[in-house]
């Protein structure tokens, strides 16, 4: 790869032992995707941050970077608590501990402690064409897919190098020909919400592992229905980019003649939600929404829906978003309404990162694809995956 | 003594007996970061350490967070010496980075056998077997 001056000298450790390990990640990474130069970020968006992922020897590792600062915006991933409410929510205090460590070690480097996997609903929006490293799954997706912007799946160590030197690999969906569509999938049948869309990329995303799906035969679709749609063909498969005809930025970049074509018709819908169900019948501990994190706009449907009504005893409501997006619910009612009801919002956290199973959850209830593919290996519990109307009514009669 | 060209990923020089395995290793979940056993029932190195070894495997897979558990085997004095990958990705090189773990990948030829005496040189890319 080739260096400038100034960045050769980085590697040299004329800026400090930190800088240069931070450098040898991003032309170790360089070199082995066959990238030829460093590019400046814009942002930094980073993974690592959930106690229960990170581990103890994660901790270690960022409070090795201490005096270091980054050199540009950079947010966090999802913790495993809500930072304010963890006690109420049931995270045990020793896990708390840790968290708080963690969230403050990275504050001392100069990350927003925004803790969100939809940075882009809260004023980390990339522009289009804009190179970002940004880490988790589903942003990553939907910053390349719906907002133009380019960025790898980038690791936590990763990310946080981008952040602090500013910079990464010049390869992979930073590069034109990489954001070609490699599969045509045509839609053959209406999708109502954002559940519908779950259910799309947990199929596609199966078959086009870490390609990039082109979309034909949606006509309409919600900022919230596309979030769903990147999450969910990020978990299933590893896509990072896709494109919806008429609808996405990039969706000029057509098929090649001979890509594959694979339709998703009504029946290939109703079996996702099948798959995505490992329980028939039973109570429900625990009915969550914001996986992704919610929009204020997913907010007010959960408001209006519980409305005057009462989530069984026994059974919790969970909606998680970022802690701005929850301010907001404060000043629009919604928060108080679901708070009435019996439900809670949590910020800063989501239900996969957070030590659910230590909290006594059994079965949970989501209206998310995503978190339903990996509630049962990363959470160990049992999933009703439905559209958010079967949610409430889960949570309103405390079983399936 | 044989001498192989390599690519090089993490800088230092190591020296040690190699385990070789020819299955992917996923160190998140594979490995324990206290003792360095592996503790994946369904690999090959099931109930090996790699402490103290040249650590010789294909490729890394499995959870990104996997680069933490080489930092921590380091911090607890029990990673490998040196690591040789036929292809190195992201979490197993940025893991020896951050680790201060010498490592190459992409040897001219992948045909190791455990118990080999190998010098590593990770910043100029050649290994040698005695």
């Amino acid at each position: 790869m080739h260096l400038t001056r100034e960045e050769e000298k980085i590697l040299q450790g004329d800026s400090g032992p930190i800088k240069q390990k931070l450098m040898e990640i991003l032309v170790a990474l360089g070199d082995i995707f066959g990238a030829e130069r460093l590019i400046p970020v814009a942002s930094a968006q980073i993974a690592g941050v959930s106690y229960k992922s990170l581990g103890d020897a994660g901790i270690e590792w960022i409070e090795s970077l201490d005096g270091e600062t980054v050199a540009v915006p950079a947010m966090l991933n999802p913790a495993g608590m809500d930072l304010e409410l963890w006690d109420r929510m049931g995270a045990p205090k020793d896990f708390a501990e840790k968290q708080l460590r963690i969230i403050r070690a990275y504050r001392r480097l100069g990350v927003t402690p925004t803790c969100s996997c939809t940075p882009y609903l809260v004023g980390f929006a990339p522009k289009f064409g804009e190179h970002v490293a940004w880490s988790e799954s589903s942003a990553v997706c939907f910053a390349n897919s719906v907002l133009g912007a380019r960025t790898n799946r980038e690791g936590g160590p990763s990310a946080l190098a981008a952040a602090i030197i500013g910079k990464t690999p010049y390869y992979g969906y930073h590069l034109d020909e990489n954001r070609k569509p490699s599969l045509k999938v045509k839609v053959s049948t209406k999708l109502r919400e954002e559940s519908d869309f779950g259910c799309l990329g947990y199929w596609t995303g199966k078959i086009a592992r870490s390609g990039v799906p082109y979309f034909s035969g949606i006509k309409d679709a919600s900022r919230d229905e596309l979030k769903a749609l990147a999450a969910s063909l990020a978990a299933s498969g590893g896509v990072a980019l896709y494109h919806v005809e008429k609808i996405t930025p990039e969706s000029q970049l057509t098929p090649a003649e001979g890509t594959d074509l694979v339709e998703f018709d009504a029946g290939n819908l109703g079996e996702c939600y099948d798959e995505l169900t490992t329980i028939k019948t039973g109570k429900v501990d625990l009915v969550c929404f914001g996986c992704p994190h919610a929009s204020i706009e997913e907010i007010r449907r959960v408001s209006n829906a519980l409305k005057g009504r009462k989530i069984a005893k026994g059974t919790k409501l969970w909606a998680f978003t970022s802690v701005d997006t929850k301010r907001l619910a404060e000043k629009r009612g919604y928060l108080r309404v679901i708070n009435d009801s019996g439900g809670e919002i949590y910020s800063d956290c989501c239900m996969i990162v957070a030590p659910i199973d230590e909290m006594s959850v059994k079965t949970i209830a989501v209206n998310s694809a995503k978190a339903a593919v990996y509630a049962p290996t990363l959470s160990n519990v049992d999933v009703v995956f439905g559209t958010l109307e079967k949610c409430i009514d889960i949570a309103l009669s405390g079983r399936l | 003594m044989e001498k192989i060209r390599c690519r090089k990923i993490s800088k230092g020089l190591a020296e040690g007996i190699a385990l070789v395995t020819n299955e992917p290793i996923s160190l998140y979940g594979g490995v324990d970061p206290e003792t360095g056993n592996v503790i994946d029932r369904r690999h090959q190195l099931f109930n090996k350490c790699i402490a103290d070894r040249i650590l010789i495997f294909p490729t890394g897979k499995g959870s990104t967070v996997g680069s933490y558990v080489l930092y921590r085997l380091a911090r607890n004095g029990r990673a490998p010496k040196g690591v040789i990958c036929k292809e190195a990705e992201p979490i197993v090189a940025v893991g020896a980075i951050i680790a201060n773990i010498p490592m190459v990948d992409q040897p001219e030829k992948f045909d190791f056998k455990d118990g080999q005496k190998i010098k590593l040189n990770g910043s100029t890319g050649q290994i040698v077997i005695e």
